[in-house]
């Protein structure tokens, strides 16, 4: 494996993503990122000069809506979701001003 | 040892919500003032599964304000999801645009006490707003309003290329007016439809570099933003004058405590890890769609300024207010095109609406009166069939609640006494009751004649025609 997940690297990417790992989970990750950049090598050995970056996998474009309403009150079902509820609003733990 | 001479840079990120009738990316009204919550779908809660489909109206209005502010519009461009955790934004991306903005590269024209000057603008793209977030200090915990969630907002970043607070202001205001005239945001800073972020750095006076640059959020009105400049300045100076490095870093203004504190700094900035959303397909501007935007795009304040000029017998002064607001301008041509004369509709706006708007703290956009009863209005002064001082008192009913000035006239009886036996019975009471002042009147008092005149229009409830009143007194005498 030519591409080698430093601690560091694993651990701001779990910060990152907000995810806890275990010391082997860790170990884990580390060597699944690592063939995951092997294979994006693989793909840069090949000549894209004068190709366009492609934006999107399918060949379509212009997919709009009218700036019409047509969503009704969707709280009720939106709120079956939420953690915990206070006045027809989603309750959080304590958040500071960004 | 010389004091050192400081040049403030200056450059604005500034997002303008967007006057369309649903979200960005869902068919959710935009409406303000729903219940908490009302105005969700899975879209705009982040549901997994659910599919966002841009708002054509979105699009347009980016493409309008870009081409108002000379900017060249990206004819192949596309969404870019911006990763964050927090609650106010329940994807944990932010649908925004990052590689291929919709407009790049354009420049407003400002002008201040300092002269005319070109800024500059970066880029401006299309992005989603993120939900409310209400602290409950009862439970200590915080609650989530997704009612703003995908609400659509525009971002306009302007090169660094202010240099004071005067043309941070001047700029804002040209945004603002240019975006109003569009139709394209309504552009108020106390609600927050127009909210500016002030990127500032200082630099000795001729250096060739930028100097480390802080960015201030929170400002929400132009005395805020003109405050925070001047004491960000000096808060910048007074660290490097005692040796001491600037850092960047978000801070928030307090317009209270006139201070900023710091709210983040670059080493805990976070690292967004941008890519395209792959849920919204590209955004192709065909030659024809641009043209077919270009040529909706309204009379801007410049060419209108123009035309009033060449059009309307009024003064400089009052087309330069009138102008200053695409209401007034449309609600002063339409009662002109009702038939009133230009100076006389000017006046009302220009006196009285003013002076209301003032008192009740309101902007010219908040005015409610239609044309067709402020030319009705006019037309009951100019038949004389009200006086100035009664015409003022309509007005303000007019101006409050939208009245008709005809019906409630009539409701009131409030027509001036055209019934000329009748008013010079009462001036004769008047003058019989009053010798000391006809007495002064005698004696060349003129302003004797002024205190029978008042008590006239007093007993006369103010429905008297001033003119005649004068003309019947001096017989009299």
């Amino acid at each position: 494996m030519a591409n080698i997940i430093s601690d560091e690297t694993i651990e701001y990417v779990g910060i990152l993503a907000k995810l806890e790992l275990s010391p082997e989970e860790k170990e884990q990750a580390k060597k699944d990122m690592g063939s995951m950049l092997d294979y994006i090598d693989k793909l840069n050995e090949l000549d894209t000069t004068g190709v366009e970056p492609m934006s999107h996998v399918f060949p379509v474009q212009n997919v709009f809506r009218e700036d019409v309403v047509t969503n009704g009150d969707g709280s009720a079902d939106a709120l079956k979701n939420a953690p915990g509820m206070k006045d027809n609003m989603y309750k959080v733990p304590k958040t500071f001003d960004k | 040892m010389a004091q050192k001479i400081y040049e403030t840079v200056i450059g604005l990120e500034v997002h303008v919500e967007l006057a369309t009738k649903t979200k960005i990316f869902c068919g959710c009204s935009t409406e303000f003032g729903g219940a908490p919550n009302s105005h969700t779908c899975p879209v705009c809660t982040g549901m997994p599964g659910s599919l966002p489909v841009l708002n054509k109206q979105v699009l347009e209005y980016a493409v309008a304000v870009g081409l108002a502010t000379n900017c060249n519009i990206t004819q192949y461009c596309k969404f870019d999801r911006k990763n964050y955790f927090y609650p106010d934004n329940p994807q944990n991306y932010q649908i925004s645009q990052l590689y291929l903005p919709i407009c790049r590269n354009g420049h407003v024209e400002i002008e201040t006490a300092a002269g005319k000057k070109n800024v500059g603008i970066h880029e401006i793209h299309m992005e989603e707003d993120a939900g409310k977030l209400i602290h409950d200090e009862w439970e200590d915990c915080s609650l989530v309003d997704y009612n703003r969630s995908g609400v659509p907002l525009i971002e306009i970043v302007s090169e660094p290329d202010m240099r004071s607070a005067d043309e941070v202001i001047a700029y804002l205001e040209k945004l603002r007016l240019l975006i109003q005239y569009l139709g394209a945001s309504d552009c108020k800073l106390q609600e927050g439809s127009m909210r500016a972020d002030v990127n500032l750095s200082i630099r000795e006076m001729g250096a060739p570099e930028f100097g480390t640059r802080t960015e201030m959020k929170n400002l929400n009105s132009f005395k805020a933003i003109a405050h925070a400049i001047d004491g960000e300045r000096a808060r910048q100076i007074e660290l490097l004058e005692e040796g001491k490095a600037v850092i960047q870093e978000t801070r928030r203004w307090d317009d209270n405590k006139e201070y900023s504190y710091a709210m983040r700094s670059k080493e805990d900035a976070q690292d967004y890890r941008y890519f395209p959303d792959p849920d919204l397909t590209p955004i192709v501007v065909s030659d024809e769609w641009l043209s077919e935007i270009k040529a909706k795009q309204p009379e801007f304040r410049t060419e209108k300024i123009a035309r009033y000029q060449k059009e309307f017998d009024i003064p400089e002064y009052d087309i330069d207010i009138i102008t200053s607001s695409k209401h007034m301008a449309d609600l002063f041509e339409a009662t002109v095109a009702l038939g009133r004369e230009p100076k006389k509709v000017s006046n009302w706006l220009m006196v009285e609406t003013m002076r209301l708007l003032k008192e009740n703290m309101m902007d010219p956009e908040d005015i409610k009166y239609s044309p067709e009863h402020l030319a009705a209005l006019i037309k009951l002064v100019d038949d004389k069939a009200i006086n100035g001082s009664v015409a003022k008192e309509v007005f303000e009913v007019v101006f409050k609640e939208d009245v008709d000035p005809v019906q409630y006239v009539e409701e009131h009886g409030l027509k001036t006494v055209n019934d000329e036996g009748a008013l010079r019975k009462t001036i004769e009471e008047i003058v019989a009751a009053n010798p000391q002042s006809v007495e002064d009147y005698h004696n060349g008092k003129e302003k004797a004649i002024g205190f029978l005149v008042g008590q006239t229009m007093k007993a006369m409830h103010g429905k008297a025609d001033p003119g005649m009143v004068n003309q019947i007194l001096k017989e009299l005498l």
